[in-house]
């Protein structure tokens, strides 16, 4: 009964040391607000640092869906020949519907690469709706 | 020729020109597909103003099966009356009245304010296969009625709508119902027109709504004709058609009165026993890369010369001030010059006792 005590009290001190530490990182990620309308992103370029998390907040005003997907140059690749309908399950990659927000968490490479943020929808990246990330 | 022989002869080569390919085809612009196509064949339109009715007359060409997933969008000025069927070969009639056809061409063919977020219905009607809505509503509710209503819609789609919803919030949303284009009978490439009849002060054609969907490099071809009862001031200004057979731009190919010969024909045709006897004819070719084509057609047919800018889209609409401010300024005046009364008042009676 005492160790089985003893044992719950650990597990949930544990518990809370988990949670706090979770809080206190989520405190520390900056968070980007972009904004879609007439499908353009209100950001050209967003500039990062190597190995940091961020929070994406995409508001879409459009009529229209448009996606934010975050990545190298093959996974836009993979994301323009794609068809997949929608996204979300992935870091880095949303569906934002029409006249919604949505948000996405993404860390960068502690290195720095080409990382792209774009819409595919057809036809969507051709008219202009990516940009880069920059590192500094 | 007696009128009609005239009549028979018209409609005959009005049937050829629908049955053989040739250079103008009958379909409004901005035809779309769900996957993103879009369809170029070249769109012929008649804006006739007379006594403050415009008839906007277009046609939709019918595509097939696969017509069922396209639908097409068109800005008006205004709220129209009604929407009916069209003339039966009008639009071929103006093309042959302006457009030599070459002989042998069927050897030569093949050349083939509203709530912000939902759009209200102003008129649903039928004509033939086409099922017609008219709307009302800002870019975001007509673009919210188009997405839920199985329009595919371009990523340029947002912009234009604004473009034009900043200045009439009224669409006319069209898509063929492929069940009943089947049982009409109707075949491939078989055009249904459409007369919109918009009271209006002015006419106007709607240009930019043809770039829709396409890469700023791709042409649009479109031949416009205006019937309007003297001859119109436009803005854009066309230009003069030269000996350059690649003329790019919007070109004025035809400025004259109207034929009697071509009223009368057109005013034989179903339905257009509206065209008046007499009227002057303006035929514009437009060939020009989407990119340039960033404005509608204004059109001053009133005598005075004076084509709206805001219509044609070049200058922004007049800023609309909170409704609160006129009177919050009337009534600033008002207290001052009551207080500049009082004051004159109060000094003539001091005048008065000294």
């Amino acid at each position: 009964m005492t160790r089985a005590r003893a044992g719950a009290l650990i597990a949930g001190a544990l518990l809370v040391v988990a949670l706090v530490g979770w809080a206190r990182a989520d405190e520390g990620m900056r968070t980007v607000d972009i904004t879609i309308r007439f499908s353009r992103f209100s950001v050209s370029s967003i500039p990062v640092a190597t190995g940091e998390t961020v929070r994406f907040v995409v508001h879409n005003e459009d009529p229209i869906d448009h996606e934010f997907i975050v990545g190298d140059r093959y996974v836009q690749l993979v994301h323009e020949n794609g068809t997949e309908p929608s996204h979300g399950a992935k870091p880095g990659e949303i569906t934002i519907p029409a006249g919604t927000t949505a948000e996405t968490t993404y860390t960068f490479p502690t290195t720095p690469e080409h990382i792209e943020f774009a819409c595919h929808l057809p036809g969507h990246y051709a008219y202009g709706m990516h940009g880069l990330f920059v590192f500094g | 020729m007696n009128r009609t022989v005239r009549r028979i002869a018209v409609t005959a080569i009005a049937a050829a020109l629908v049955v053989v390919p040739i250079a103008s085809a009958f379909a409004c612009g901005a035809l779309i597909a769900p996957n993103g196509t879009i369809s170029l064949t070249r769109t012929t339109t008649l804006a006739a103003y007379h006594d403050g009715i415009e008839h906007y007359i277009t046609s939709f060409e019918y595509a097939g099966k696969s017509t069922g997933d396209v639908g097409s969008i068109i800005p008006l000025p205004g709220v129209p009356t009604k929407v009916i069927k069209g003339g039966g070969w009008t639009l071929q009639r103006l093309v042959l009245e302006t457009q030599p056809q070459p002989l042998f061409e069927a050897d030569a063919g093949f050349a083939a304010a509203p709530s912000a977020q939902r759009a209200t219905v102003i008129l649903k009607t039928k004509v033939d296969s086409l099922d017609v809505t008219v709307l009302s509503g800002g870019s975001v509710a007509v673009g919210n009625w188009a997405r839920n209503h199985g329009f595919f819609l371009p990523p340029d789609a947002p912009e234009v709508l604004d473009f034009y919803a900043q200045r009439s919030p009224i669409f006319m949303a069209v898509r063929f119902n492929a069940a009943r284009a089947a049982a009409q009978g109707l075949s491939e490439g078989e055009g249904t027109p459409v007369d919109i009849v918009i009271p209006t002060p002015n006419p106007w054609v709607p240009l930019r709504i043809l770039t829709l969907g396409l890469q700023p490099t791709q042409t649009v071809q479109a031949d416009v004709y205006l019937l309007t009862d003297r001859a119109p001031a436009l803005l854009p200004q066309p230009v003069r058609p030269t000996s350059r057979f690649d003329q790019q731009g919007m070109i004025r190919q035809v400025s004259e009165p109207a034929s009697t010969s071509l009223l009368d024909d057109l005013r034989s045709d179903r339905r257009m026993g509206w065209i008046p006897s007499s009227a002057w004819l303006t035929y514009l070719k437009i060939d020009t890369p989407a990119s340039t084509l960033t404005n509608d057609l204004a059109i001053d047919a009133s005598g005075y010369g004076h084509p709206d800018p805001v219509a044609a889209g070049f200058a922004p609409t007049v800023p609309v001030l909170p409704t609160s401010t006129p009177i919050a300024l009337v009534g600033v005046f008002a207290v001052v010059l009551l207080a500049l009364v009082a004051v004159a008042t109060r000094r003539g009676i001091a005048r008065q006792d000294a």
